[in-house]
């Protein structure tokens, strides 16, 4: 018997949870700035994609090992099998941070060895979980060349102009994420000479607005980043972190945060604190971990995020 | 034999820290005193300690941890795993703030106070 069996009204409180992570099929798209709903997964895979198609994942976790998932190098072997097997083949893939679990060189080993299986170019942005090593350099040495500061930096694709952002170093006491003055002025003077209609794609771990403080879910000064990409017409924010999808529209910004593919975390305010929902049956693990497909239609200015759990 | 006398000094103290009653014992030894790091809180939030005490962070969660002063003013842990332990003496008296690296909306305080009671400011 597990907590899913039991008929008390916690454990129903706790299927209900669960449920929003089940109802997966999130597809919307944006026009001209205002969001619509296009419908869910069977749908959106019935509309021809065309365009530019990325993948996200994110909070592999690599070294976690306790519950609810004793092998987290196995529930990425599992996404990067979905991966292999999408009928689109994504231009690259962005991964939103966490890689490994505690910056052991071994973790930062086992979770190339795994992504790489899928011939993809992946950008990179750190989680504070990539950064625990003594010096803070394996994540740098490895992922950060190129970039600026801790990691930042920005590429263009098909049009669209994608902007990685670190705000997981240089942590205040009682903060929330932080990007820091050099980050946001290199972010103004990147952004400066662009027309407003060029798609943006912001990609960083915390969530940069505000989900939840009590946890610590946002980015102390993200609201200054998006104020320097106010006059854009399509800006999307794409984050990891809080190991769980959870979307807000604000004016022409889209939010979007993808789920771990190494364990779930509960719902703003729901548990005492926001680690691992260890109680999660072996057989409900999968349906709350995944990876999303990001899309744009070219000239249509479209753009459609599909989140897909290990299983559903 | 002088060997042996540390020896049971550090053992004393850590008799010490697992008592109720270990002032005693720390008081004539090396005091030492335990924060235990439990769903992403520190407990107690506030410390209060003799100068020269040992306090021992644990972290009990299933997430690592890292303690680290809110102004450099003792040094930083290593990410502390689940079960893992950091230890400080802090010998000169005053108010130490300190937050979690990982996850900085977690934040305590050490309270150091003179061997003879008072409680100096910083």
């Amino acid at each position: 018997m597990n907590e899913f069996d039991r008929a008390d009204g916690v454990s129903r409180r706790k299927v209900l949870e669960c449920m929003t992570w089940v109802g997966t099929g999130v597809l919307w798209t944006i026009s001209g700035g205002v969001p619509h709903s296009l419908g869910i997964i069977d749908e959106a895979v019935a509309q021809e994609t065309r365009g530019l198609t990325f993948l996200q994942i994110s909070d592999s976790h690599i070294g976690f090992h306790l519950p609810p998932n004793p092998n987290a190098l196995g529930t990425l072997e599992e996404a990067i099998a979905k991966v292999n097997a999408l009928p689109t083949k994504p231009a690259f893939m962005i991964h939103t941070g966490d890689i490994s679990h505690l910056s052991l060189e071994s973790q930062f080993d086992d979770a190339d060895r795994i992504i790489s299986q899928t011939r993809l170019d992946v950008h990179y942005v750190p989680g504070e979980h990539d950064f625990l090593d003594p010096e803070q350099k394996f994540y740098r040495e490895r992922y950060g060349r190129g970039t600026k500061g801790a990691g930042y930096y920005s590429f263009d694709a098909n049009g669209v102009h994608f902007i990685g952002l670190v705000n997981v170093v240089d942590l205040k006491a009682g903060g929330l994420g932080n990007l820091g003055a050099d980050q946001l002025a290199w972010l103004e003077a990147d952004v400066k000479s662009r027309s407003a209609s060029t798609p943006i794609v912001v990609f960083a771990h915390i969530p940069l607005w505000t989900v939840y403080p009590d946890w610590g879910w946002g980015t102390e000064d993200g609201g200054r980043a998006l104020e320097l990409l106010k006059r854009f017409g399509s800006v999307t924010v794409l984050n990891g972190h809080i190991h769980q999808v959870m979307q807000k529209v604000e004016g022409n910004v889209t939010f979007h945060t993808a789920r771990s593919t190494a364990f779930p975390q509960p719902a703003p305010g729901t548990a005492p604190s926001p680690g691992p929902m260890k109680e999660v049956a072996a057989d409900r693990l999968r349906t709350m971990l995944g990876i999303a497909t990001v899309t744009f239609k070219q000239n249509e200015h479209r753009l459609a995020i599909i989140d897909t759990p290990l299983q559903s | 034999m002088m060997r042996s006398a540390i020896a049971a000094a550090v053992f004393g103290a850590v008799v010490g820290s697992g008592l109720a009653g270990g002032a005693l014992i720390a008081r004539a030894q090396s005091p030492a005193s335990a924060v235990s790091i439990d769903n992403f809180t520190f407990n107690p939030q506030k410390l209060t300690v003799k100068a020269g005490t040992t306090v021992t962070w644990t972290n009990k969660d299933d997430i690592p941890h890292g303690i680290a002063s809110a102004n450099n003013a003792f040094s930083k842990s290593k990410a502390l795993d689940t079960d893992d332990s950091y230890s400080f003496t802090f010998t000169t008296p005053g108010t130490y703030a300190y937050f979690c690296y990982i996850h900085p909306h977690m934040t305590g305080t050490i309270v150091v106070e003179s061997p003879t009671g008072s409680n100096a400011t910083q």
